[in-house]
Protein backbone atom coordinates (compact mmCIF):
# COMPACT_ATOMS: atom_id res chain seq x y z
CA UNK A 1 0.00 0.00 0.00
CA UNK A 2 1.21 3.51 -0.83
CA UNK A 3 2.63 5.46 2.05
CA UNK A 4 0.27 8.18 3.25
CA UNK A 5 1.34 11.10 5.38
CA UNK A 6 -1.16 13.29 7.18
CA UNK A 7 -0.93 16.77 8.70
CA UNK A 8 -3.70 18.61 10.50
CA UNK A 9 -4.35 22.16 11.66
CA UNK A 10 -7.43 23.53 13.41
CA UNK A 11 -8.15 27.24 13.69
CA UNK A 12 -11.11 29.41 14.67
CA UNK A 13 -13.35 30.39 11.75
CA UNK A 14 -12.04 33.95 11.46
CA UNK A 15 -10.41 35.64 8.48
CA UNK A 16 -7.56 36.74 10.75
CA UNK A 17 -6.36 33.11 10.66
CA UNK A 18 -6.16 32.96 6.86
CA UNK A 19 -2.47 33.85 6.72
CA UNK A 20 -1.61 31.08 9.22
CA UNK A 21 -3.60 28.59 7.14
CA UNK A 22 -1.80 29.72 3.96
CA UNK A 23 1.60 29.36 5.60
CA UNK A 24 0.75 25.92 7.01
CA UNK A 25 -0.27 24.57 3.61
CA UNK A 26 2.53 26.31 1.69
CA UNK A 27 5.27 25.05 4.01
CA UNK A 28 4.15 21.45 3.54
CA UNK A 29 3.80 21.89 -0.24
CA UNK A 30 7.35 23.25 -0.35
CA UNK A 31 8.62 20.32 1.69
CA UNK A 32 7.23 17.92 -0.91
CA UNK A 33 9.21 19.66 -3.66
CA UNK A 34 6.58 21.69 -5.52
CA UNK A 35 8.08 24.69 -7.29
CA UNK A 36 7.26 28.24 -6.20
CA UNK A 37 4.49 28.73 -8.76
CA UNK A 38 2.65 25.58 -7.71
CA UNK A 39 3.09 26.45 -4.04
CA UNK A 40 1.52 29.86 -4.82
CA UNK A 41 -1.41 28.13 -6.58
CA UNK A 42 -2.03 25.85 -3.59
CA UNK A 43 -1.71 28.77 -1.15
CA UNK A 44 -4.34 30.81 -3.03
CA UNK A 45 -6.76 27.92 -3.65
CA UNK A 46 -6.78 27.02 0.06
CA UNK A 47 -7.21 30.69 1.05
CA UNK A 48 -10.23 31.00 -1.27
CA UNK A 49 -11.83 27.79 0.01
CA UNK A 50 -11.30 28.74 3.66
CA UNK A 51 -12.58 32.29 3.05
CA UNK A 52 -15.80 30.83 1.62
CA UNK A 53 -16.24 28.51 4.60
CA UNK A 54 -15.49 31.24 7.16
CA UNK A 55 -17.83 33.74 5.52
CA UNK A 56 -20.65 31.61 4.18
CA UNK A 57 -20.73 28.40 6.25
CA UNK A 58 -19.78 29.93 9.62
CA UNK A 59 -20.71 33.62 9.17
CA UNK A 60 -17.36 34.76 10.64
CA UNK A 61 -18.03 33.04 13.98
CA UNK A 62 -14.56 32.44 15.52
CA UNK A 63 -16.07 29.95 18.01
CA UNK A 64 -16.55 27.58 15.09
CA UNK A 65 -13.54 25.48 14.17
CA UNK A 66 -12.09 25.11 10.72
CA UNK A 67 -10.06 21.95 10.25
CA UNK A 68 -7.50 21.66 7.49
CA UNK A 69 -6.10 18.22 6.73
CA UNK A 70 -3.28 17.55 4.29
CA UNK A 71 -2.77 14.03 2.98
CA UNK A 72 0.16 13.17 0.79
CA UNK A 73 0.73 9.90 -1.05
CA UNK A 74 3.09 9.02 -3.88
CA UNK A 75 0.84 10.59 -6.47
CA UNK A 76 -1.04 13.46 -4.90
CA UNK A 77 -0.91 16.31 -2.41
CA UNK A 78 -4.48 16.59 -1.09
CA UNK A 79 -6.10 19.21 1.12
CA UNK A 80 -9.36 18.35 2.89
CA UNK A 81 -11.62 21.01 4.38
CA UNK A 82 -14.63 19.95 6.41
CA UNK A 83 -17.45 22.18 7.60
CA UNK A 84 -20.94 21.85 9.01
CA UNK A 85 -22.39 24.92 7.35
CA UNK A 86 -24.75 25.32 4.41
CA UNK A 87 -23.49 23.18 1.59
CA UNK A 88 -22.14 24.40 -1.69
CA UNK A 89 -21.82 22.24 -4.77
CA UNK A 90 -18.90 23.14 -7.04
CA UNK A 91 -20.56 21.17 -9.85
CA UNK A 92 -23.45 23.63 -10.12
CA UNK A 93 -21.05 26.56 -10.15
CA UNK A 94 -20.87 28.85 -13.18
CA UNK A 95 -18.06 31.16 -14.13
CA UNK A 96 -18.78 34.72 -13.00
CA UNK A 97 -19.34 37.39 -15.66
CA UNK A 98 -16.87 40.07 -14.58
CA UNK A 99 -18.24 42.80 -16.86
CA UNK A 100 -21.78 42.31 -15.59
CA UNK A 101 -20.66 42.18 -11.96
CA UNK A 102 -18.72 45.43 -12.31
CA UNK A 103 -21.76 47.14 -13.83
CA UNK A 104 -23.86 45.92 -10.93
CA UNK A 105 -21.11 46.74 -8.38
CA UNK A 106 -21.21 43.14 -7.23
CA UNK A 107 -18.25 41.23 -5.96
CA UNK A 108 -17.72 37.63 -5.00
CA UNK A 109 -18.15 34.33 -6.76
CA UNK A 110 -14.52 34.46 -7.85
CA UNK A 111 -13.06 32.09 -5.28
CA UNK A 112 -14.46 28.88 -6.70
CA UNK A 113 -13.37 29.88 -10.20
CA UNK A 114 -9.82 30.28 -8.88
CA UNK A 115 -9.90 26.98 -6.96
CA UNK A 116 -11.01 25.09 -10.09
CA UNK A 117 -8.30 26.76 -12.17
CA UNK A 118 -5.44 26.47 -9.72
CA UNK A 119 -5.84 22.86 -8.57
CA UNK A 120 -5.69 19.63 -10.59
CA UNK A 121 -8.82 18.25 -8.97
CA UNK A 122 -11.57 19.70 -6.78
CA UNK A 123 -14.28 17.44 -5.37
CA UNK A 124 -17.11 18.11 -3.00
CA UNK A 125 -19.12 15.59 -1.02
CA UNK A 126 -21.64 15.58 1.80
CA UNK A 127 -20.76 12.95 4.41
CA UNK A 128 -22.62 12.56 7.73
CA UNK A 129 -24.10 16.05 7.35
CA UNK A 130 -20.63 17.49 6.85
CA UNK A 131 -19.40 19.19 3.70
CA UNK A 132 -16.09 17.75 2.60
CA UNK A 133 -14.08 19.68 0.03
CA UNK A 134 -10.99 17.99 -1.35
CA UNK A 135 -8.49 19.80 -3.55
CA UNK A 136 -5.44 18.09 -4.95
CA UNK A 137 -2.28 18.67 -6.93
CA UNK A 138 -0.52 15.85 -8.75
CA UNK A 139 3.04 15.31 -7.56
CA UNK A 140 4.45 14.36 -10.96
CA UNK B 1 -1.04 37.24 11.25
CA UNK B 2 0.68 38.88 8.29
CA UNK B 3 0.73 42.59 7.83
CA UNK B 4 -0.90 44.64 5.15
CA UNK B 5 -0.23 48.33 4.84
CA UNK B 6 -1.63 50.98 2.60
CA UNK B 7 -0.33 54.49 2.19
CA UNK B 8 -1.53 57.46 0.18
CA UNK B 9 0.45 60.09 -1.74
CA UNK B 10 -0.22 62.44 -4.64
CA UNK B 11 1.87 62.58 -7.78
CA UNK B 12 1.32 64.88 -10.78
CA UNK B 13 -2.06 65.75 -9.28
CA UNK B 14 -3.12 62.09 -9.15
CA UNK B 15 -3.91 60.00 -6.09
CA UNK B 16 -1.57 57.06 -5.54
CA UNK B 17 -2.24 54.22 -3.11
CA UNK B 18 0.81 52.08 -2.30
CA UNK B 19 -0.02 48.55 -1.17
CA UNK B 20 2.35 46.45 0.89
CA UNK B 21 2.16 42.92 2.29
CA UNK B 22 -0.68 40.44 1.86
CA UNK B 23 -4.18 41.40 0.73
CA UNK B 24 -6.82 38.81 1.64
CA UNK B 25 -10.38 38.64 3.01
CA UNK B 26 -9.10 39.93 6.35
CA UNK B 27 -7.13 42.92 5.09
CA UNK B 28 -9.34 43.91 2.11
CA UNK B 29 -11.41 46.23 4.33
CA UNK B 30 -8.39 48.53 4.70
CA UNK B 31 -8.18 48.94 0.93
CA UNK B 32 -11.93 49.44 0.78
CA UNK B 33 -11.76 52.22 3.39
CA UNK B 34 -8.92 53.96 1.54
CA UNK B 35 -10.80 53.88 -1.79
CA UNK B 36 -14.07 54.98 -0.22
CA UNK B 37 -12.25 57.87 1.42
CA UNK B 38 -10.84 59.06 -1.91
CA UNK B 39 -14.21 58.74 -3.67
CA UNK B 40 -15.92 60.56 -0.80
CA UNK B 41 -13.48 63.44 -1.30
CA UNK B 42 -14.25 63.52 -5.05
CA UNK B 43 -10.85 62.14 -5.96
CA UNK B 44 -11.35 59.96 -8.99
CA UNK B 45 -7.99 59.72 -10.77
CA UNK B 46 -6.47 56.91 -8.76
CA UNK B 47 -3.37 54.80 -9.24
CA UNK B 48 -2.87 51.71 -7.10
CA UNK B 49 0.78 50.69 -6.96
CA UNK B 50 1.33 46.97 -6.17
CA UNK B 51 5.14 47.13 -6.05
CA UNK B 52 5.38 45.93 -2.42
CA UNK B 53 2.33 43.64 -2.49
CA UNK B 54 3.39 40.00 -2.12
CA UNK B 55 0.01 38.27 -2.29
CA UNK B 56 -3.59 38.87 -3.30
CA UNK B 57 -6.77 36.78 -2.91
CA UNK B 58 -10.07 37.38 -4.71
CA UNK B 59 -11.42 39.45 -1.80
CA UNK B 60 -8.80 42.06 -2.75
CA UNK B 61 -9.91 42.04 -6.39
CA UNK B 62 -13.50 42.32 -5.21
CA UNK B 63 -12.78 45.79 -3.83
CA UNK B 64 -11.79 47.00 -7.30
CA UNK B 65 -14.93 45.40 -8.76
CA UNK B 66 -17.15 47.21 -6.28
CA UNK B 67 -15.81 50.75 -6.81
CA UNK B 68 -14.60 51.04 -10.41
CA UNK B 69 -18.04 52.09 -11.70
CA UNK B 70 -18.33 54.90 -9.13
CA UNK B 71 -14.92 56.25 -10.11
CA UNK B 72 -15.53 55.97 -13.86
CA UNK B 73 -18.95 57.62 -13.61
CA UNK B 74 -17.15 60.58 -11.99
CA UNK B 75 -14.94 60.79 -15.09
CA UNK B 76 -11.96 59.10 -13.46
CA UNK B 77 -10.39 55.67 -13.37
CA UNK B 78 -8.47 53.28 -11.15
CA UNK B 79 -5.27 52.15 -12.84
CA UNK B 80 -3.24 49.30 -11.39
CA UNK B 81 0.56 49.21 -11.65
CA UNK B 82 3.80 47.39 -10.74
CA UNK B 83 2.34 43.96 -10.00
CA UNK B 84 4.64 40.98 -9.53
CA UNK B 85 3.94 37.97 -11.78
CA UNK B 86 2.02 35.99 -9.16
CA UNK B 87 -0.28 38.88 -8.31
CA UNK B 88 -0.84 39.67 -12.02
CA UNK B 89 -1.70 36.02 -12.65
CA UNK B 90 -4.67 36.24 -10.28
CA UNK B 91 -6.04 39.32 -12.07
CA UNK B 92 -5.46 37.55 -15.38
CA UNK B 93 -7.26 34.34 -14.32
CA UNK B 94 -10.32 36.40 -13.42
CA UNK B 95 -10.36 38.36 -16.68
CA UNK B 96 -9.39 41.79 -15.33
CA UNK B 97 -6.90 42.83 -18.06
CA UNK B 98 -9.67 43.46 -20.61
CA UNK B 99 -11.65 45.69 -18.24
CA UNK B 100 -8.95 47.48 -16.22
CA UNK B 101 -5.77 49.34 -17.15
CA UNK B 102 -3.00 47.24 -15.63
CA UNK B 103 0.41 48.76 -16.30
CA UNK B 104 3.96 47.62 -15.63
CA UNK B 105 5.04 50.95 -14.27
CA UNK B 106 3.43 53.82 -12.39
CA UNK B 107 4.82 56.33 -14.93
CA UNK B 108 2.80 54.68 -17.73
CA UNK B 109 -0.38 55.13 -15.69
CA UNK B 110 0.42 58.80 -15.09
CA UNK B 111 0.99 59.34 -18.83
CA UNK B 112 -2.29 57.57 -19.68
CA UNK B 113 -4.21 59.76 -17.23
CA UNK B 114 -2.63 62.90 -18.72
CA UNK B 115 -3.52 61.72 -22.26
CA UNK B 116 -7.10 61.00 -21.21
CA UNK B 117 -7.41 64.45 -19.65
CA UNK B 118 -5.84 66.19 -22.66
Amino acid sequence: MAKLETYKKTVGASTENLSDIRDFVASHAQKYGFDDNIVADIRLAVDEACTNIIKHAYSNDPKENLEITIEVDDEKFMIYLVDRGDGFDVKTYQKPDLKKQIEQKKRGGMGVHLMLNLMDEVTYQVKNNMNVLCMSKNRN
Amino acid sequence: MKTFNISHRTKSGLEVLDLQGELDAHTASQLEDALKNLIHNNKSNIIVNFQELDYIASAGLGVFMAYIEDVRSNGGDIKLTNMNDKVYNVFDLLGFPTLYDIMQDEMQAIEKFLEEEG
